[in-house]
């Protein structure tokens, strides 16, 4: 198994050239889904034929002289809630078991256009609701570093097969820290591009206004070309930015020198000291490397949490509300079309699904929708004006990506609060729309994988990518090619 | 005790665009079920809406129309679960309306305040089958989404109304006002413009409001009327003898000539508004404002004015009710070209008014050119009044016949002097050499030139009024 | 209107302690079914959440405008053009109960709210 050790920008340059064939790449990549996948359960479903078909495109692309894109013959996963036409899209619901979109994600879509070869749905937390894709009506996925482990969630299929070595880069989407968090545990780079940089149609709505697709892969650079196939303004999406996306890959070095870093005391507080320790040396590798170093607070950010946990259930209780047994997916009948809508609900949801449904009914409803939700949106703009004042100071900012390294399966499955902390680090770029970033930066005590996450101001993809090539360079010991 | 009846209505307008308010599909009545369906207008998962650019235009028309501050504005989910709501929630506009705080200026004068006119989302089209397709006894219901997404602007209006007439006054007044902004084709009988109405009571000479109850399924300015009358004599039933109203929404039951309170949930009254995270703010600029004013044509109001003017200070009350419908029905232009033409006016909007009108779409489709020939030869003489409104059913039977020759062939037409001058020059035109003959003395050369005109005419000309003409024109 | 699309303000309540009974409302209003063990795990576990939240619902934010979209984008509109619908064979074949080429539904039972 050797594609697993080799990264997209070289295997692209391989199959590009003709040195290697798209088939012989997507053969490896089923093959080893194949042999290792029964173990982990990354995939809810392997697209074997279709994945075949598509490295054939690319190959006759090849023979015939044309390019076939920047990510030819690339291996990719995609989060079970990017829609695929005519291939089963779930979300890890069984309110949507068999249902197939008539139609492809605007990501799906740039991604075949790219050459990539989409080898499998991976699995998730159900709708993308969790923390450890323990949440999964499906089964959970185990984390490739220590199978009685979490991958992290909600895309933790997507985390682990890229850690596996199944797929050398792979398809995530983001509300609360739904790629950063599961990178982290699984020891490879996940990245939330800012807020309408990636259309989100064709992406399963779970919290509109926070939900942002991003990249996993083993390197920052392969999450750069990646994050560049799928960025740029789509006129289907009314939140996507209204211009183009600039090439972060070709344009961005490693390189520090002179930029100011400020590390978020109020994103390490509260951490493993593993974790904390981990964070302090990548700063102090940004240091060495000419970067301009302070301790920075924001207080501000503690109130995240508690606002993420009313606006993106709020979201969620609307934009789960279609699924009503009427027109696609599960049906339970019922004598009148309320009951039937009930039945099917009731039994079509899992229960973090129905508790977040009702959090945000709760929290929309009349009444309580100034002291919640209304209040929440404020905490939005405090959020926002404490990140402007720090990024006045600052060019980025240096903190952890989850509080720990990756928990036991079970631990923490009937502590809901519990599953919430996990995101603390990570939301409040969701709520200001800002993008970031997790690389591995070495290991805890438990010889489990942790991550660094680099925060940037809206738009400045390029400088997180820069920054955290630094930081990638300086890590302690590489964690890829997890489980082989 | 003397009771006041105080009326507000809300009307929805299905706007005219040829796509639906977020989606590409066509935006069309009648067509076969589960035909202009997309993922979008669908509700299926991972669709997202992206606003119609001309949706908003007509909305802002309307708003420009209704004398309406033109605001930024966005979008708001309204959350309830029902089968023909393809998302189990309306995208609707809710505090931030992009049209609000206009009125609209009835014939007579009285001004009703338009409180906002906001753009949303239409619901697909349930049918109840089984036990006479009613919803609370039927066996099953079957959706069609072809409606769903279809775009509206809802109309709310102020409690400015006093009577059912007023009311009538008001819609019809606003159904003119969407036709003439080209926003909407007013079809009430196709679902285009709906009515629910808001009546309540209160003892006459008092300001505070009573409580109301709405009205739905208002399908024509006449169950408009009734309903009204219905229910404030229902409520006032109630009030004289004690007892209260209760605040309801009532259902018109057009066949039975009664309202129905509507029975719903308990939990159906919370809607969990919230901003819709899936649509920006809508922000016309003065610029966009200014094209959509400077596009529209002129209002219902304004061609009133233009055709009372045909009149000078003489419309009569009889006049002005025929300039009402004239304009209403958009024969107007129709109306104006022919006095142009020099018909008297009076002549031009009775035919307009009454025969024209009487043809409902048909006679709109009649040709402009078509109707002011027909008003033209009754003007001279050329038809009698029988004979040209017989003319015109026929126009509007064939619109693409000539007037004059279905006259002919009706054997209707007599020449009249200018015709008849007219086909005399153009045979004396045909044959120079004729002319110069009977002009020397040729005096038998008459007979060949009336002969010519006879023919010319299909024997409608009278010979010694050609040979009076020959000899005026030799002398 | 019914009050319940009366725009303006909403009614302001001051949150208390979640009760079973507004646990099974809101169950009701999202169209879920809760067995009795479930109302009293939900309420237990909704109170923990809503308990955190109060740090933020206490925080005197009045001065502050909410935000609905993280970045200040207006106007994304499309032109009035038709595009393809979908093929309604594919679309039915999607749905669980069809009849008349239309999605059948049980009884409704009770008009729209």
């Amino acid at each position: 198994m050797s594609d697993g050790t080799m990264g997209a920008v070289e295997l692209a340059a391989a199959v590009r050239s003709g040195a290697r064939s798209a088939r012989a790449v997507t053969e490896e990549a089923l093959a080893a889904v194949a042999a290792r996948d029964d173990e982990l359960h990354c995939f809810l479903r392997v697209l074997g034929d279709e994945a075949l078909e598509q490295a054939d495109a690319v190959d006759a692309a090849v023979a015939r002289g044309q390019d076939p894109g920047p990510l030819a013959g690339v291996p990719v996963g995609l989060k079970d809630n990017l829609c695929t036409r005519g291939i089963p899209t779930t979300c890890a619901s069984r309110i949507l078991d068999g249902w197939r979109p008539p139609y492809d994600a605007t990501v799906v879509r740039m991604l075949r256009q790219a050459g990539a070869i989409a080898v499998g749905k991976t699995n998730m937390d159900e709708f993308a609701m969790g923390s450890s894709t323990e949440n999964s009506a499906f089964g959970p996925t185990r984390n490739p570093h220590g199978r009685d482990r979490v991958p992290g969630g909600s895309s933790g299929g997507s985390a682990a097969a890229v850690a596996a070595g199944f797929t050398p880069i792979g398809l995530g989407s983001d509300t609360g820290g739904s790629i950063r968090q599961p990178a982290a545990l699984c020891g490879v780079v996940g990245m939330k591009p800012t807020y309408g940089r990636v259309s989100r149609y064709g992406l399963v709505a779970f919290a509109s206004s926070l939900d942002q697709i991003g990249p996993f892969a083993t390197t920052v650079e392969d999450a750069a070309l990646l994050f560049d196939v799928i960025a740029g303004h789509d006129p289907l999406d009314s939140t996507s930015l209204p211009y183009p996306s600039p090439p972060t890959f070709e344009s961005t070095g490693a390189g520090s020198e002179g930029v100011r870093v400020g590390v978020c005391t109020d994103l390490i507080d509260g951490c493993a000291p593993d974790v904390v320790a981990r964070v302090r040396e990548a700063a102090d590798a940004l240091s060495a490397a000419g970067a301009k170093v302070e301790e920075i607070r924001i207080p501000e950010l503690a109130y995240g949490l508690s606002a993420y946990y009313l606006i993106a259930p709020a979201e969620a209780s609307s934009n789960l509300a279609r699924y009503d047994g009427v027109r696609y997916g599960l049906r339970v009948d019922a004598e009148d079309a309320a009951a039937m809508n009930t039945a099917t609900r009731t039994a079509g949801f899992g229960a973090e699904v129905k508790r977040r449904i009702m959090l945000g009914t709760y929290a929309l409803s009349a009444g309580y929708y100034d002291a919640y939700y209304a209040q929440a949106q404020r905490v939005r703009t405090l959020v926002l004006e404490a990140f402007a004042r720090a990024y006045a100071s600052c060019d980025v900012l240096l903190g952890a990506t989850a509080p720990t390294t990756a928990f036991a399966l079970g631990e923490k499955v009937d502590d809901p609060m519990a599953m919430y902390m996990n995101d603390v680090c990570t939301i409040p770029s969701n709520l200001a729309g800002h993008p970031a970033l997790s690389v591995p930066f070495g290991t805890g005590g438990d010889g489990l994988p942790i991550g660094v996450q680099v925060l940037a101001p809206a738009l400045a993809e390029g400088l997180l990518f820069q920054v955290a090539r630094v930081v990638e360079a300086a890590a302690p010991s590489p964690t890829r090619g997890a489980g082989q | 005790m003397t009771w006041e009846m105080v009326i507000g209505l809300e009307v929805h307008c299905e706007l005219a665009s040829a796509t639906k308010l977020f989606c590409g599909c066509r935006n069309a009545f009648g067509d076969e079920p589960n035909t202009n369906i997309c993922p979008i207008c669908l509700g299926l998962p991972g669709s997202l809406p992206v606003l119609n650019a001309q949706a908003v235009e007509l909305a802002m028309r309307i708003g420009t129309a209704l004398h309406c501050e033109i605001r930024p504005s966005s979008f708001a989910r309204k959350n309830y679960f029902y089968p023909d709501q393809a998302k189990d929630y309306q995208i609707s506009q809710y505090d931030e309306p992009l049209n609000a705080g206009g009125w609209l200026e009835l014939p007579d004068g009285f001004r009703v305040g338009v409180t906002r006119a906001h753009m949303e989302e239409d619901t697909g089209k349930l049918t109840h089958v089984g036990e006479g397709g009613r919803i609370n006894s039927a066996h099953h219901a079957l959706v069609d989404y072809n409606r769903s997404g279809v775009p509206l602007v809802e109309i709310v209006s102020e409690p400015d109304m006093r009577s059912s007439a007023q009311a009538r006054d008001y819609a019809a007044e606003l159904r003119g006002i969407l036709m003439a902004t080209g926003a909407s084709d007013g079809r009430m009988e196709e679902g285009s413009m709906r009515v629910d109405a808001n009546v309540s009571l209160r003892p006459a000479g008092t300001t505070a409001f009573g409580t109301r109850c709405e009205i739905k399924n208002l399908n024509s300015l006449r169950s408009l009327g009734r309903a009204i009358e219905y229910e404030a004599a229902r409520q006032m039933a109630l009030l004289e003898s004690g007892e209260r109203v209760d605040q309801e929404t009532r259902h018109w039951d057009e066949a039975a000539g009664r309202t129905e309170p509507m029975r719903s949930k308990e939990e159906a009254n919370d809607y969990r508004y919230f901003p819709e995270p899936d649509l920006v703010p809508l922000v016309p600029d003065a610029a966009w404002q200014e094209r959509v004013r400077a596009a529209m044509g002129p209002m219902p109001a304004d061609r009133r004015a233009a055709l009372s003017a045909l009149f000078g200070d003489t419309a009569l009350g009889a006049q002005a009710d025929q300039i009402r419908a004239v304009v209403d029905l958009g024969l107007d232009t129709m109306v104006e070209q022919a006095v142009g033409a020099g018909v008297p006016a009076a002549l031009a909007l009775a035919r307009a008014a009454n025969e024209l009108a009487a043809e409902g779409d048909r006679g709109r489709a009649l040709p402009i050119g078509s109707f002011v020939t027909l008003v033209e030869m009754e003007a001279k003489g050329e038809l009698s009044a029988t004979q040209a409104k017989a003319v015109l059913r026929a126009a509007v039977a064939d619109v693409e016949r000539d007037p004059r020759q279905l006259a002919r062939e009706m054997g209707f037409e007599a020449l009249g002097a200018d015709t008849l001058a007219t086909a005399v020059a153009d045979v004396i035109a045909a044959h120079p050499d004729e002319w110069a003959r009977y002009m020397s003395g040729e005096d038998k050369l008459a007979g060949y030139f009336i002969n010519e005109v006879m023919t010319a005419t299909a024997n409608k000309a009278n010979g010694k009024e050609v040979a009076a003409e020959l000899r005026r024109l030799r002398d | 209107m019914s009050e319940g699309t009366e725009p303006g303000h909403h009614a302001r309540r001051t949150p208390g302690k979640l009760s079973p009974e507004e646990v099974v409302h809101v169950a009701a209003l999202a169209r879920l079914a809760l067995t009795d063990a479930e109302v009293e795990l939900f309420t237990a576990q909704l109170r923990t959440v809503l308990d955190h939240a109060a740090d933020v619902a206490a925080l005197d934010l009045s001065h502050l405008a909410p935000t609905a979209h993280p970045l200040p984008v207006a106007n994304a509109l499309r032109p009035d053009e038709p595009r393809p619908s979908l093929d309604r064979e594919e679309v039915l074949a999607a749905a669980p109960s069809v009849e008349d080429n239309r999605f059948r539904v049980p009884r409704i039972g009770a008009p729209a709210p």
